[in-house]
């Protein structure tokens, strides 16, 4: 059980407040709603390349990390489909230095020509990092196009291509944060040794005087059903055949979401699931095999991936997965085997609550799907899942119909030599 | 209206008292040292087995982590799967770790379920079969995704560095190959378990909530015999056999756009006093966002999505590091403005404005990083596994409050000398 406290300024700002007085520290972490969902088409990347300025300075503060750093605190951010999340950690004695920063930031930014001009490079070279410098790393360009053809889950965070961030330009980041960048859109969640009467006073403070904004209204097209299998391959310099396969699932509050959540444990959650006791230990088809999906807000994807073992045919690596799903939508499974993975997930959220960043990261995120208190109901609503719900919805989803497959071939089998030049 | 222009007040890293919160230890009957820092707010536990069994005692390479890995795949009563599943039906997480000198067994449990973990734990330990099947997939499955990473430019970088720096016999400089995976052979693996996951080599550290009774619990379990008899093992010496050779440009992926950039340093092991003054130096010039380099290749050039120095120390060795992925046509840039920021360090004293946020930074970070039993008890694991003393600690928290910048340059103009580092670029 999470406790909080919570409270809304007159702007509109809501603020959580989770007191833990058993650490000297302190996490302030603002969550903005707005995320890559939300982007023009022909400018994606925005929303992420937005939180890189973000640490360019702010109206009244040149530099953003010194004054932090000098108050002994990290810093960092994330950006998703979905939202955008700053976080600080410092000790607690500082936290007003959070709140003077974090304030300056929503308040107005310094919209710096240089700032933008190097960010666009340093993302530009994120975006090599990490999806094209990397074996493998256009999979989810190319499976969000074949998976999603209405919704903005269609691209990336970093971005459709690396010319839409080149492209932003100064005006499109004053307008992005006239936007979205306001109390009206914004949740901030204090933890940590901290008193709830003194984060009210300097959220009143700091916060108190920023005008309100208007509520963005996130006008998302829906992805309409999908009513045909669809496929495709490539072939690409990476040293492995991959298989992979998507099929859609449910928004993160509708109750068949949770049950998706234990089909990818029973098919993937260690040694003793199905697909990688019987595809990597039983059959030797996969060398590695996963399922998962990324608790998006809207309906997301559940995912199998796995790289099939030297001179395995692909049709027949394809085949022996279709199997396991189809075995799951059609008996079901026992009793034990759910008790594990409700097991599983019990600890699961017990170890990431050992952590005061995650419980403040998560009670922002709670907020945003509409009360931080849904947050304390999650094992609640594992627990109520039967095994019959596991058959049924696994049969929901594992249609053929439902299917986007990606064959990913490897052209150069054989990558184990390297040239060396003095 | 409040003024913005000026930041609130701070209480600065000197006046913060830092202690590292105290450890339990006591002896199991048969001699076996338990380590345990106690928690009881949470309903979480770890629990690692520590043996003297990493890759410094291995024949061949890739034994120790072989082995390492394989112990959970099978016992003489149970197949790896039993095994998956019992411990997958606590909701627990069963995990091992090999490096150098040691290599673990690590259990992530509920407090609830562990008087139901320990039994096979200790089947684990005490009756691993290693069996022939399982080594066969470990070895095809260990080559397929070996293959995938020899195709990063990040991945050849490193161990090539290490490579450099102690020489491919060495084991710091040792790395997993094609040919190393096909001569494993089970018996060896079975001889080497034999030998080192032994009652004699092991120590235990718990951090969490325990149950009732606990210490009677794990005697009972892991303390009343001498659990795969009493073995000796002598530590083998091994000479550094550095390249003569300093620069290497390599290139592995012809398309590649981004280059692996690594510039490195062999530096003293972990007990030369330079260690934790190293550490300052280290996060002036790349230990964290706001450093000299991230400040001037990231954030002022763009060169890179990060820049970082590394200080690593082992037993008998250690190297000094900077290193990142930097676009293809900057891979040389970058490494001219490397140098230049440490040259930067020899010649002028560092600010007494930056040093001082550095200390701050480093004191909230280490404020940070004991709060919570599972942080504390990795530092604690670090220094008793190194034979150190509480006052390693204190005394490097000491030098973070105190040290001058006539040192740190002075410490500069010691190791930041061009021709002792070797330089490597993999695109």
């Amino acid at each position: 059980m999470i406790h909080f406290n919570k409270f809304t300024l007159p702007n509109g700002l809501r603020v959580i407040v989770h007191e833990d007085h058993t650490t000297p520290m302190a996490v302030v972490n603002v969550l903005y709603d707005v995320g890559a969902r939300d982007e023009n088409p022909e400018k994606t990347g925005f929303a992420h390349l937005f939180e890189h300025l973000m640490f360019g300075g702010s109206v009244n503060i040149p530099v953003y990390d010194e004054p932090l750093q000098r108050a002994g605190g990290e810093n960092n951010a994330y950006t998703t489909n979905d939202l955008t999340n700053y976080y600080v950690q410092l000790p607690a004695q500082n936290l007003e230095t959070a709140f003077w920063l974090e304030s300056d930031r929503m308040l107005s930014l310094a919209f710096s020509r240089k700032s933008l001009d190097v960010q666009r490079k340093v993302v530009s070279e994120e975006f090599k990092e990490h999806y094209i410098n990397m074996p493998y790393g256009d999979v989810w360009k190319i499976l969000r196009e074949l998976s999603y053809k209405k919704h903005p889950y269609r691209w990336l965070t970093i971005g459709r291509e690396l010319s839409h961030i080149e492209q932003a330009k100064l005006e499109d980041v004053r307008n992005f944060f006239l936007e979205h960048y306001n109390p009206s859109n914004a949740i901030l969640a204090v933890g940590g040794n901290v008193q709830t009467d003194e984060v009210k006073r300097l959220a009143e403070k700091w916060f108190g005087e920023i005008p309100a904004g208007k509520k963005f209204n996130h006008d998302v097209p829906r992805e309409p059903e999908q009513t045909a299998a669809r496929f495709m391959e490539v072939t690409e310099e990476v040293p492995l055949d991959a298989l992979y396969k998507c099929f859609p699932i449910f928004p993160r509050l509708d109750p068949r979401y949770y049950v998706v959540d234990l089909i990818t444990d029973i098919l993937s959650g260690g040694g003793s699931s199905r697909l990688y006791q019987t595809l990597v230990k039983e059959k030797k088809l996969f060398s590695s095999i996963d399922c998962y999906h990324f608790g998006s807000l809207d309906a997301g994807l559940i995912t199998i991936e796995g790289k099939l073992i030297k001179g395995i045919k692909m049709q027949d690596a394809d085949k022996a997965v279709e199997e396991i799903l189809q075995d799951i939508t059609e008996k079901t499974v026992s009793e034990e085997e759910l008790q594990k993975v409700k097991n599983r997930t019990e600890s699961l959220i017990a170890f990431e609550d050992m952590s005061l960043l995650s419980r403040c990261n998560n009670l922002a995120f709670f907020e945003l799907l509409g009360d931080a208190a849904i947050m304390n109901d999650e094992i609640k609503r594992y627990g109520t899942i039967s095994v019959e719900d596991i058959r049924r919805v696994s049969k929901t989803i594992f249609t053929p119909e439902h299917s986007n497959t990606l064959y990913y071939f490897a052209k150069n089998k054989l990558h184990d030599q390297q040239k060396t030049v003095a | 209206m409040i003024n913005r222009k000026q930041s609130p007040d701070i209480k600065n890293s000197v006046e913060f008292e830092i202690k590292l919160p105290p450890v339990e230890s006591f002896h199991l009957d048969n001699g076996i040292p338990v380590y345990l820092v106690p928690a009881q707010e949470q309903e979480t536990l770890q629990l690692e087995w520590v043996f003297d069994a990493g890759n410094w005692y291995e024949a061949a390479p890739m034994i120790a982590s072989a082995a390492n890995n394989l112990l959970k795949n099978g016992t003489t009563n149970k197949t790896a799967l039993q095994i998956n599943e019992t411990i997958e039906y606590y909701g627990a997480f069963l995990s091992v770790q090999c490096n150098h000198q040691f290599a673990s067994v690590v259990l992530h449990c509920l407090e609830k379920h562990l008087v139901s973990l320990l039994p096979v734990i200790r089947e684990i330990l005490t009756s691993a079969t290693i069996p022939e099947q399982e080594l066969e997939i470990y070895k095809q499955n260990g080559k397929q995704r070996l293959s995938v990473n020899l195709q990063k430019c990040d991945f050849v970088a490193n161990r090539n560095m290490d490579k450099y720096l102690f020489g491919e016999d060495h084991p710091y400089g040792r790395y997993s190959t094609m040919e190393a995976f096909d001569q494993l052979q089970r018996d060896r693996l079975v001889a080497f378990y034999k030998k080192h996951y032994t009652f004699n080599h092991c120590k235990i550290f718990i951090a969490g909530k325990t149950p009732r009774h606990f210490d009677a619990l794990l005697n009972k379990t892991f303390g009343t015999d001498l659990w795969n008899g009493k073995q000796e093992i002598t530590q083998k010496d091994f000479s550094l056999q550095p390249a003569a050779e300093k620069k290497y440009r390599i290139t592995n992926d012809p398309n590649g756009v981004q280059g692996a950039v690594r510039i490195a340093r062999s530096f003293p092991n972990r007990y030369h006093p330079d260690v934790p003054k190293m550490q300052v130096l280290n996060t002036v010039l790349g230990g964290y966002f706001g450093s000299r380099l991230m400040s001037n290749i990231r954030e002022e050039k763009g060169y890179t999505y990060g820049i970082f120095s590394v200080v690593y120390v082992y037993n008998t060795a250690g190297f000094f590091g900077i290193l990142t992925e930097a676009g293809r046509d900057v891979t040389e840039a970058t490494i001219t403005e490397s140098y230049k920021e440490m040259q930067r360090l020899c010649n002028e004293l560092i600010p007494e404005e930056e040093l001082s946020l550095v200390r701050n930074y480093m004191i909230g970070g280490i404020l940070g990083d004991l709060d919570g039993s599972f942080k504390v008890i990795r530092r604690w694991k670090n220094l008793i596994l190194s034979g150190l003393k509480e006052e390693y600690f204190n005394n490097a928290v000491n030098i973070i409050k105190t040290i001058s910048a006539k040192e740190l340059q002075q410490l500069a103009q010691n190791y930041f000398v061009k021709d002792d580092f070797y330089e490597l670029v993999v695109v």
